[in-house]
C-alpha cells in the first residue's frame, strides 16, 4: 500500500513488518521520531513487541543485546552522539553474532554542536563489525531495513546490521513509500529461530564469555568469514527481494560508468542530486559517470573494481573525514585499487559536513576538476568542496 | 584442532572449572588445623570458591568437642590467594605463606 512517509517513519513501518520482539530505544535528533513511532505501534496494540525506553543510547544497545541473546529479533535506532555512545556495546554485539538491526539519522558530531546530515558518525563505526547500508531514499530506507534483517539473520552471516538515512534530507522529509503487506514481509523474512544465541533452560549455554589470547583471534576470524560471506548472502537477498517485491537493489549502482572519463562516488542522498548534475552535463557532451555506494560494510571491492576500471579519474565524494588523512571511501577505494595492474586516479573531495547542502553546481564543481585531473592537469589529492577557506585560514593561520 | 563456536558460546556449563588459576596466587594460605575450630567462616567467605569440607581423617584438633566435625581444605588448583580467608578466620587459623621455591 502506498503511504506518504518521513524517512524514519519508512524505517520503524520496516520495523513494524519485521515483527520484532524487543525494542529499546532512546530518542535523540534526528532519530527520535522511529521510537516515537514504533511506541503508538506498541501502544495502539499494532505490534507486540516489548518497548523498553532507556535512560541513555549505551543502555539501548545494552538492551538489545541482551534481548537478541534469548533469542528474539530486536530493533533499535540513534545518531550522531548517540551512536558514538553506543560504540563499545556495538563491537559486542557483533562478537556475540547477534543480529540486531539499527536505524540511524545520520547526523554529524559535535563541537560544534550540529544536528544536520553528514556520515561520519557511521563511518566512525565501521570497524565495530556491523554490517552497513545507506538509502537514497524513503523507499530505499524502508527496503533496506528489511533487508538487513534478512541478511543479518542469515545462518552464514549472524552479524548485526545498520541502515542508515541522511538527517532531515530523509528523516524528516515526507516522499511516497510503497509499504508491503503483513504476509509478503512475513513469507519473506520468516520467524527470527537462532541456532546458537538463546536461552532455554534444557540447553545451558554461556553467552559473552571470556576468549583467552589461545581463541581470541579464531573468534575475529570467524566475524572476518562471516563478513566476507555476507557479500553472496546480500546479493541472494536483493535478488529475493526483488522476486517478491519488484525493486531491485545492489550493492553499488552505476549511472554512466561504461564510457566515463571522470566516474563520481557519492553515497546516501546526494546521489539523486549527483544523478541529476550528471545528466546535464551528459547533455553538455561532458562524459561523467555515477557509482551509488549502498553497501559499505561489506565493502564490495569486486564490483567497486570493475566498475571503475575503465575511467581516467574517479572523485570520490565523502561526507565524512578522517583529521590527518582524508575521506574514508576515497582512502579504500585507492587501497583495493593499489594492486591492479592499471588503474584510474583517485581524489577526494569532502563535502556536505554538518548538514551543508550538496547542490548540482557542488557536484558540477567536483566533476569539472575531475575533468581536467583526466586531462593530466595536477589536482590536489584532498579538496574540501564548498568552504570558505579564506575564514578558516584567517582564524587558524596558515604555514607557508 | 581448537574448538570454536559462533559467538564464543560454551555449551559446557561450569567449564571453568577446568580452567587452572591456581598459578594466579602470590600468597598461599594454609590451614593450621590444630587451630581451626571448625566454624567454617572461611568456607562461607571463599569467593571462588576453592575451600571445601570433608570427612575428618586423623587431623589434630584443637579441642575433642569438634573432633567428629568435617574439616575444611583448600583447592590449590583454582585458590587465587587473595588472602580473604585469612582475614576472616577468627582464630587466626590461617596462615599466608609466600610461594617461593
Amino acid at each position: 500500500m502506498k503511504k506518504v512517509l518521513k524517512g524514519n517513519e519508512a524505517l520503524a513501518y520496516a520495523a513494524k513488518l519485521a515483527r520484532p520482539g524487543v525494542v529499546a530505544a532512546y530518542p535523540i535528533t534526528p532519530s527520535t521520531t522511529f521510537p516515537e513511532k514504533i511506541s503508538e505501534f506498541v501502544a495502539n496494540g499494532e505490534l507486540d513487541a516489548e518497548f523498553i525506553p532507556v535512560e541513555s543510547e549505551h543502555s539501548a544497545m545494552s538492551a538489545c543485546i541482551g534481548a537478541a541473546a534469548t533469542g528474539v529479533r530486536t530493533v533499535t535506532a540513534t545518531a550522531s552522539q548517540g551512536l558514538a555512545l553506543m560504540h563499545e556495546v556495538l563491537f559486542i554485539a557483533s562478537g556475540m553474532r547477534l543480529p540486531i538491526v539499527l536505524a540511524i539519522g545520520n547526523r554529524a558530531l559535535s563541537a560544534p554542536i550540529n544536528i544536520w546530515c553528514d556520515h561520519q558518525d557511521t563511518i566512525s563505526q565501521r570497524d565495530t563489525g556491523w554490517l552497513q547500508f545507506y538509502a537514497e531514499s524513503n523507499q530505499e530506507a524502508l527496503d533496506l531495513m528489511l533487508i538487513a534483517f534478512k541478511v543479518a539473520e542469515d545462518k552464514r552471516v549472524l552479524l548485526p546490521a545498520m541502515v542508515g538515512i541522511d538527517a532531515f534530507v530523509l528523516t524528516h522529509t515526507m516522499e511516497p513509500v510503497d509499504v508491503p503487506e503483513q504476509g509478503e514481509v512475513d513469507d519473506f523474512l520468516g520467524e527470527y529461530r537462532p541456532e546458537h544465541a538463546y536461552l532455554d533452560p534444557e540447553r545451558p549455554i554461556t553467552q559473552g564469555s571470556f576468549g583467552y589470547p589461545e581463541h581470541y583471534m579464531e573468534f575475529k576470524y570467524g566475524q572476518w568469514l562471516a563478513m566476507e560471506k555476507a557479500k553472496r548472502v546480500i546479493d541472494e537477498v536483493f535478488e529475493e527481494f526483488a522476486r517478491r517485491f519488484g525493486r531491485k537493489y545492489s550493492k553499488i549502482s552505476t549511472f554512466g560508468v561504461e564510457d566515463a572519463d571522470v566516474v563520481l562516488i557519492t553515497m546516501g542522498s546526494m546521489s539523486g542530486t549527483a544523478r541529476e548534475a550528471i545528466r546535464k552535463m551528459r547533455e553538455d557532451g561532458l562524459k561523467v559517470g555515477l557509482i551509488k555506494l549502498t553497501v559499505y560494510r561489506p565493502f564490495p571491492k569486486e564490483e567497486m573494481v570493475e566498475a571503475v576500471k575503465n575511467a581516467k579519474v574517479v572523485c570520490v565524494l565523502d561526507r565524512n573525514v578522517s583529521f590527518g588523512f582524508g575521506g574514508a571511501v576515497y582512502g579504500e577505494l585507492a587501497a583495493v585499487l593499489n594492486n591492479l595492474p592499471e588503474r584510474p586516479k583517485v581524489y577526494d573531495f569532502i563535502i556536505g559536513l554538518g548538514g551543508r547542502d550538496v547542490t548540482r553546481d557542488d557536484i558540477r564543481t567536483v566533476a569539472e576538476m575531475g575533468l581536467k585531473a583526466a586531462k593530466g592537469e595536477s589536482i590536489p589529492e584532498i579538496n574540501w568542496v564548498n568552504v570558505d577557506k579564506e575564514a578558516v585560514e584567517k582564524s587558524e593561520g596558515v604555514m607557508r | 584442532m581448537k574448538e570454536i563456536t559462533k559467538g564464543a558460546i560454551i555449551y559446557e556449563p561450569q567449564n571453568t572449572y577446568t580452567y587452572l588459576t591456581g598459578g594466579w596466587r602470590t600468597f598461599r594460605p594454609v590451614i593450621n588445623y590444630e587451630k581451626c575450630i571448625r566454624c567454617y567462616i572461611c568456607w562461607t567467605y571463599c569467593p571462588e570458591p576453592a575451600i571445601f569440607k570433608r570427612k575428618p581423617a586423623g587431623e589434630p584438633v584443637p579441642n575433642e568437642r569438634v573432633a567428629e566435625k568435617d574439616v575444611v581444605y583448600i583447592d590449590y588448583d583454582h585458590c587465587k590467594g587473595c588472602g580473604i580467608c585469612v582475614a576472616e578466620c577468627p582464630v587466626k587459623a590461617i596462615e599466608f605463606v609466600k610461594e617461593e621455591k
